[in-house]
């Protein structure tokens, strides 16, 4: 069904922390390997050996460069899947009902048996997190891996998503924003955790954590005591240095 | 955007066929026997024509009933429903009044209310979409509406009426010209509001692949900007002002009006193929486009 839940018992979800990636793409890379072989049709590439590249990923790291005014500049690396929108506008235009967001957790799923491919829920998506498999010809998203986080056959530390699991800087947190003692909550509060593309009113239950200021990037001078040490010594350079030494000064210019 | 053939095609024929069969199904023009046919049947060929070129578009047609389900939220949904019931509505009303000469004129009425609605759920599909502020804005149903009507009267006979609603149709589309090439902009839409980060200047850095992805050829594709402000005069010129002039002070007969449909047909191609190629998605923004 196409209508949105009011309400969802749980709201499952990711928290981004932009201050801690550091753009290794290792959860791009985990999100493919268990995707292509779990929930659904595997993720397809297209010439990947040869010189048009390019395949199915529901997870993708961007890298931006920022120039605050009076900061120094900063790089951000900034992983993006699908953020489980409670007004996800990508369910509404579904016309075959393929496309639903679970009332139990607010997980927003394809159910690619009924996929015509029409590709209108990645047009209604602002933020890019649906693709069309070109091989399927059926449309992909991020299953907030639905078959991991409830899977009972999988040891309980890897009950998480594959990108939260393998993420080496612990930049990704997952957890129930319905809860406001969880992790994911206890961050958000914490750290001010942001909407992307707020003013598209989809309501994205995935949060970004902003990176933490570079003010104090520079630190003051520091006193060397072996400075006076390592002062230059050849004050008057004789022979060839010496001469050229004088020469370039009498450049004009200088 | 894109500009698939398929959907171009679609659009255009038929917002043309359900303009026309919205005026038939009004008795205009007040014809009957075989001449009617005739009429009904271009009005058919056309709308027939376009569903099925949209389904060109689809990764599974075989799929396709399955769009009849979710009319309660999606407007793709209620295109497939309305058009649909136009074509069954209509055809009953063809059926009767060509071969046993008895014109039921409000089932046809009904007929012309959903051709119309069918051309306005078409709109619609677009114009909902906020990730692309240059259709999500009155001014699109507005034309598809404008466009239908004047094409329909057109094929319909009906000059006088078709040539005013062209012109109305060509002031409309300068205004959503006018508007639509600043909103993207007007409404907020940067690489900042993308990322939530507010502290400075933005821009790429780094693209998450070097090679492309379906999003960047579907939605972030660019084409046809160079020479854009004159494919706008090309496809405005012969598609709307040049048909309007003929039919407002030229007498139209028939011989006549199969250049100016011609015309009409070609110019809604060129403005059809600029609806999709000029429209900016948001998506763009992660990716570098639209700063």
């Amino acid at each position: 069904m196409t209508q949105l839940p009011a309400l969802t018992d749980k709201k499952l979800g990711l928290v981004i922390d932009l201050d801690t990636c550091v753009g290794c793409h290792a959860c791009v890379v985990s999100c493919k390997g268990w995707n292509t072989e779990n929930y659904g049709a595997p993720l397809s590439d297209q010439d990947a050996y040869g010189a048009d590249p390019s395949g199915t990923f529901l997870n993708r790291v961007h890298s931006y460069e920022i120039t605050p005014k009076d900061a120094p500049a900063q790089v951000v690396h900034f992983p993006k899947s699908c953020l489980h929108c409670e007004d996800a506008p990508c369910v509404t235009v579904c016309p075959t009902g393929a496309s639903y967001k679970r009332v139990e957790d607010g997980i927003v799923l394809v159910n690619e048996d009924a996929c015509i491919g029409c590709g209108l829920c990645a047009w209604a998506c602002p933020y890019g997190a649906r693709e069309m498999d070109q091989e399927e010809k059926v449309m992909k998203k991020c299953t907030l891996c639905v078959d991991r986080i409830y899977n009972e056959n999988l040891p309980e530390e890897d009950r998480q998503p594959a990108c939260v699991r393998t993420c080496p800087a612990g930049a990704r947190h997952f957890g129930d924003f319905n809860d406001p003692a969880s992790n994911v909550s206890t961050l958000v509060a914490e750290r001010g955790g942001m909407d992307l593309m707020a003013e598209q009113g989809t309501k994205p239950v995935n949060k970004y954590l902003p990176p933490r200021p570079k003010t104090d990037a520079q630190p003051e001078p520091e006193i060397d005591i072996l400075a006076p040490l390592l002062a230059p010594i050849a004050s008057d350079s004789k022979g060839f240095l010496g001469w050229l030494d004088r020469t370039l000064d009498k450049l004009p210019g200088a | 955007m894109h500009p698939a053939p398929s959907i171009i095609v679609f659009t255009v024929l038929s917002g043309l066929g359900f303009g026309l069969l919205a005026f038939l199904g009004l008795n205009m023009p007040d014809v009957s026997g075989w001449v009617l046919f005739v009429f009904f049947a271009v009005g058919y060929g056309l709308a027939g024509a376009g569903l099925l070129a949209s389904t060109f578009h689809l990764g599974h047609p075989e799929r396709a009933m399955l769009a009849f389900t979710q009319w309660k939220t999606s407007w793709l949904s209620r295109e497939g429903i309305l058009s649909v019931a136009c074509l069954v509505v209509l055809g009953l009303y063809a059926l009767l009044a060509v071969f046993f000469d008895t014109k039921l004129g409000w089932l046809g009425a009904l007929g012309s209310v959903l051709a119309v609605a069918t051309v306005f759920a078409t709109s619609m599909i677009y114009g909902q979409l906020k990730t692309v502020p240059r259709w999500n804005h009155w001014t699109t149903p507005a034309l598809f509406l404008s466009l239908s009507i004047g094409g329909g009267a057109l094929l319909a006979s009906k000059s006088e009426f078709a040539g005013l609603v062209l012109l109305f149709a060509a002031a409309l589309q300068i205004y959503a010209y006018y508007d639509g090439d600043t909103r993207f902009k007007a409404r907020g839409h940067s690489l900042n509001s993308a990322t939530g980060l507010d502290t400075g200047p933005m821009r790429l850095f780094e693209a998450p692949h070097t090679g492309s992805n379906y999003l960047m050829k579907e939605m972030i594709h660019q084409i046809g900007r160079k020479h854009a402000q004159k494919l706008r005069l090309i496809g405005m010129g012969f598609g709307l002002i040049l048909p309007a002039i003929l039919l407002l002070f030229a007498h139209v007969g028939h011989v006549l009006v199969v250049p100016i449909i011609l015309s009409h047909l070609a110019g809604m191609f060129v403005l059809r193929w600029l609806f999709f190629a000029e429209a900016e998605h948001v998506v763009g923004l992660y990716y570098g486009k639209h700063g």
